[in-house]
């Protein structure tokens, strides 16, 4: 109920604010509705939302795999940890653009690169906070497995992967953040569609209700996920925890 | 089966650089159906020899003889449960093989039907000592490991998990090992008492109890209570 009337005081906010600057530099809610159906129903809105998830969604599972892996074995083996620092912190303060730019001219302004240097932004925040759930197992439940000879996997299931849930879930939550943010940049830099390409044509056109249309369609896709996948899975996660009354 | 202890030496570096004798020379054995009661100070190394004879230990000199294949069923100070997973998943996930009815019977021993679905962060100190004790008899041990399984709760909760403890003992050949600061459990649980001494531990004194355990009267207790009163004046 609050996030609707949240939703329509912004609708106002802008509405308002279009009737005063006006014209082309800020449409009125209705002109962009009226270029998201137009959009909608020539199949290009879906065409490019659709390409932009799945730049998307490859990099993000992508990102989060080999990051949980490597997180993981950093905080389990110290060897791993020592050796991999380095190179951990050269990832984490590498510019996303550098990445891109990189990938596009090495790799070619190819569809591999582009997901590729995706994942590239996102790995190094995934293995930070892995390693960190790592580092704050239980070990005298490490004991308590070992001692009742669980086989590795169900101890990996039933005491480990519950101990780094709530991490995934901060680096699931984040992750996507950062995704979201920078598929647009290696749209906008070396891919032929995708909703960054749109909003590249937009800015070159000065079209600012077909850049609306794009990203707040975007937006709403980005919120949906958050709400249908990402926060129950969070719920799920944490649903052992007595809730406070 | 047997268990064979014999510990010739643990130290310990802390992290200011020093070492730290934790193990005296210590040598035991355990016969299977025999319950053994290690009962010592504080701080003694008494944690430490448990985690040496359970396998989590490497660092010692000496060897442990365990059957092989031994069944370990362990109870530790805290209940270490996992908080994400209910009573009776805890239990199944350490005992896999356990049967529904053997599972309805310890619950019904231990009094835990009611508690079955809930997570262990809405237990009670005893109810959680209680399943850690279901989980370790679930796995219908060879070896049991009981480290001071009634800590901190009151007498009469104590007493009756005492009686639980002792019945399902009795119901099966199981090797148990017992550490305990009170003397009325290792009499009435134990077979066998051995008096550890402050760090670094070994043994000072190794008393058996020559009357089985189910007929020990109230009498007896009291008789075996004074007479190792008076040997520990004497050992002193």
């Amino acid at each position: 109920m609050l996030r609707l009337v949240s939703s329509v005081l912004f609708l106002a906010i802008w509405w308002i604010a279009a009737l005063f600057v006006g014209g082309a530099k800020l449409p009125s809610p209705p002109a962009v509705l009226e270029v998201m159906i137009a959009e909608a129903a020539s199949g290009a809105l879906f065409l490019h939302l659709g390409v932009t998830l799945a730049r998307v969604t490859l990099a993000f599972v992508l990102a989060m795999s080999l990051g949980s892996a490597i997180g993981y074995l950093m905080g389990r083996v110290k060897l791993a940890d020592r050796l991999g620092d380095p190179w951990l912190i050269l990832l984490l303060n590498l510019p996303a653009l550098v990445v891109i730019v990189l990938a596009y001219i090495w790799a070619g302004l190819t569809e591999a690169a582009a997901i590729a240097a995706i994942a590239i932004n996102k790995l190094p925040t995934a293995i930070v906070t892995l390693r960190e759930g790592t580092r704050a197992l239980d070990r005298s439940l490490d004991e308590m497995a070992s001692v009742f000879a669980m086989p590795r996997w169900r101890a990996f299931r039933h005491v480990v992967l519950p101990q780094l849930a709530p991490y995934i879930a901060a680096s699931a939550r984040s992750g996507l953040s950062l995704v979201w943010k920078i598929v647009l940049v290696a749209e906008l830099l070396g891919r032929p569609n995708g909703v960054g390409f749109e909003i590249g044509v937009a800015f070159q056109l000065f079209d600012t209700p077909r850049l609306l249309a794009y990203s707040l369609t975007f937006a709403a896709v980005v919120l949906v996920i958050e709400t249908l996948l990402v926060q129950p899975f969070e719920a799920r996660a944490t649903r052992w925890r007595p809730r406070a009354a | 089966m047997r268990l064979e202890v014999e510990i010739t030496g643990k130290t310990f570096r802390s992290a200011a650089g020093g070492t730290h004798e934790v193990l005296a020379p210590v040598k035991f054995a355990l016969q299977s159906g025999e319950v053994g009661v290690l009962i010592g100070p504080s701080g003694c190394g008494k944690s430490t020899m448990l985690r040496i004879i359970l396998g989590l230990d490497h660092e010692f000199q000496g060897r442990i003889a365990r059957p092989p294949k031994a069944r370990i069923g362990m109870v530790f100070q805290e209940p270490r449960l996992l908080p994400w997973r209910s009573v009776e998943q805890n239990v199944r996930l350490a005992a896999p093989g356990v049967t529904e009815a053997k599972l309805s019977e310890l619950f019904r021993i231990l009094e835990l039907q009611a508690h079955r679905d809930h997570f262990p962060g809405e237990l009670s100190l005893g109810l959680a000592r209680r399943v850690a004790l279901a989980r370790a008899f679930a796995v219908e041990p060879d070896l049991l490991v009981l480290d001071e399984p009634l800590a901190s709760l009151d007498d009469a909760l104590a007493g009756r998990l005492r009686d639980e403890i002792a019945t399902l003992v009795a119901s099966r050949p199981v090797m148990t090992l017992l550490v305990t600061h009170s003397i009325d459990d290792a009499i009435r649980l134990g077979d066998r008492l051995l008096f550890l001494s402050p760090r670094p531990a070994r043994i000072v004194q190794e008393v058996p109890i020559a009357i089985p355990r189910a007929e020990r009267s109230e009498t007896d207790l009291g008789r075996i209570k004074a007479e190792l009163a008076a040997l520990q004046l004497e050992s002193k």
